[in-house]
């Protein structure tokens, strides 16, 4: 209601309010062999207080005073002029005028009041949204880098009961965090780039079988105990799209799927084209996404409600946002036998070009 | 043979003390300098095998350095930088950096770039045989065998194999790779290079979708690794 009340011009305001004020008053005055005056008051009351749910305090009080006077020139016996003969007849009318003026004032004023209760809760939202970045965040930065420097400390204080098997344990601990800290910020960095709104895609002709082949071994890479099966197309052409962009897509999601399911389950990468659309997919057969929750997975530091591994909850929209950046679109589903499935389809210019 | 030597300039202590202990366990002697201006006094002085270059020097722009350092230092350049993207990294290329690393890196992947960069330029002028692992190719017979079975190549995929194989350990980029082989006018046409090294990745690797011989550089070209 209220974006609707915004759209309309000042201007627009005040026409509205005058049109409809005298659209009605025409209405009782052809009715008005059936109805009495005074019942005309009422209806013209109602169309105030109507005006003033909707519309700014001017444009309704604009309206109020209008209908005072439409009711007074066209309705109060003697019809066609201002004057008033009856007593009564003066005091409705000055009740009228009041009422009306009460009416739009008030109304105005409780909308204010609903206003401001509104801002401060998007206020209190974005502080909310804020802290748990500011969580999410210090908890994945530091928990790397403390381990870094207990490691090191371990190992640095000549520690003599460290035997070498405990040695290379922390060693390997560093080698881990490192790596992780590494993501993050490139998650980080992807992130602000996105955000800053100045991500264009660099298109080069790829070969799709070497990307998605490229993103399957970089997972691969962390020591990953699911299997991940690729399929692919045999007559699939070389897009024009950005190769960086989709290897990080891809990562991203296959990273993702392995994350959340367990080491027995299986990920499957399968990629086909119609015309000059690829269409690639990405699913797995773990838990699937919670129902209530799969349409805000793509939304910046969404994290799953019950979600127990850590993160930032930035892969996917980085995912969404590179999909974005090339035009494309992206969607999740849950598959009726278990298990997510992504879909992503992007148009791009094609090549079939053989030896 | 002597120990090679090599030039660090970096404005980082921490990356200079890190090379410095890889470098030195590696049998190799290190110099060190902090700044553009030091680095290039250092490597007119006494030039070094090698130079390690960072791009984010305090003085003076790494590009800069570089370019300046290429007007009359023939020895091979490695750019180790944070700078990752593809711009910096053929901008690097194109100005004469024989490789290029980015920050941070893994040190068993440094000292095999080291590796064959001084060989490459230590071995410069033809040798007629090059063996890797299980494939050999003969640049005077024009001939490719892979675990004793000759291969068939058409002339493009020798001719992309061997300018990859003579440069071996280097990353050669897209427009240098289409201008050699193809021609000026084809410097674009980044699809030839897709398809042809699909094409020659089929009949040398093991697995072509596990490459160990011809390896991507993302956006960048692609590096031809012998080791």
């Amino acid at each position: 209601m209220e974006l609707f009340i915004n759209r309309i011009s000042k201007a627009n305001q005040f026409i509205i309010s005058i049109l409809l004020v005298s659209f009605i008053a025409a209405v009782c005055y052809i009715l008005s062999g059936f109805i009495g005056y005074k019942v005309v008051a009422f209806i013209l009351l109602f169309t105030v207080s109507l005006l003033a749910i909707t519309l700014d305090i001017l444009p309704v009080l604009a309206a109020a005073v209008l209908s005072a006077l439409i009711w007074d020139f066209f309705f109060i016996p003697p019809h066609f002029t201002l004057w008033v003969s009856s007593t009564e007849d003066l005091i409705l009318l000055l009740m009228y005028f009041i009422i009306a003026l009460v009416n739009a004032v008030l109304t105005y004023k409780i909308r204010q009041i609903e206003k401001i209760a509104r801002q401060k809760e998007e206020k209190a939202n974005t502080v909310k949204l804020y802290n748990t970045l500011l969580n999410s965040l210090s908890h994945e930065l530091r928990t790397p880098i403390s381990t870094i420097i207990a490691a090191t400390d371990n190992l640095q204080a000549g520690n003599s009961k460290l035997n070498e098997v405990h040695k290379n344990e922390l060693i390997a601990e560093i080698a881990k965090a490192s790596f992780r800290l590494d993501q993050q910020v490139d998650n980080l960095l992807n992130m602000s780039r996105i955000d800053a709104g100045f991500i264009q895609p660099k298109k080069d002709w790829c070969d799709i079988t070497e990307i998605i082949y490229d993103a399957a071994h970089r997972v691969e890479e962390n020591d990953i105990l699911q299997q991940i099966h690729i399929s692919i197309h045999p007559g699939i052409p070389l897009f024009k799209l950005d190769k960086g962009m989709l290897e990080q897509i891809l990562y991203n999601l296959l990273n993702n799927a392995v994350i959340y399911t367990k080491p027995t389950c299986s990920i499957k990468v399968s990629a086909t084209f119609y015309a000059d659309i690829l269409e690639i997919v990405v699913e797995d057969d773990g838990p699937g996404f919670p129902k209530a929750e799969i349409n805000q997975v793509f939304e910046k530091f969404y994290r799953l409600k019950n979600t127990v591994t850590s993160g930032t909850g930035l892969g996917l929209s980085i995912v969404k946002g590179f999909v974005d950046a090339q035009k494309g679109s992206i969607s999740l589903e849950n598959i009726d036998t278990g298990g997510a499935k992504f879909t992503i389809a992007i148009k791009g210019e094609t090549s079939y070009l053989k030896i | 043979m002597n120990k090679a030597e090599i030039l660090i300039i970096d404005d980082e202590a921490q990356i200079r003390k890190l090379l410095q202990i890889t470098l030195q366990s590696n049998d190799y002697i290190v110099k060190e300098a902090a700044t553009a201006k030091e680095g290039s006094i250092m490597a007119a002085n006494h030039p070094p095998d090698l130079i390690i270059l960072d791009l984010g020097l305090p003085d003076e722009n790494g590009h800069e350095v570089l370019k300046k350092l290429r007007e009359w230092y023939t020895g091979p350049i490695m750019i180790l930088s944070v700078q990752r993207t593809e711009e910096d990294i053929i901008k690097a290329l194109d100005n004469g950096a024989n490789d290029y690393l980015v920050k941070p890196f893994r040190t068993g992947e440094l000292l095999a770039r080291i590796r064959s960069s001084l060989r490459s330029t230590n071995a410069e002028e033809s040798i007629p045989i090059i063996t890797c692992k299980n494939l050999m190719i003969d640049l005077t017979a024009r001939t490719v065998k892979k675990d004793d079975e000759t291969v068939k190549l058409t002339s493009t995929e020798y001719n992309l194999l061997s300018l990859l194989v003579k440069n071996e350990g280097k990353v050669l980029t897209h427009h240098y790779l289409l201008r050699e082989i193809w021609g000026p006018g084809y410097i674009n046409q980044s699809q030839y290079l897709r398809v042809f090294t699909a094409q020659l990745r089929k009949k040398i690797e093991d697995d072509p979708n596990r490459p160990a011989f011809i390896l991507t550089e993302a956006g960048v070209g692609y590096r031809f690794v012998g080791e």
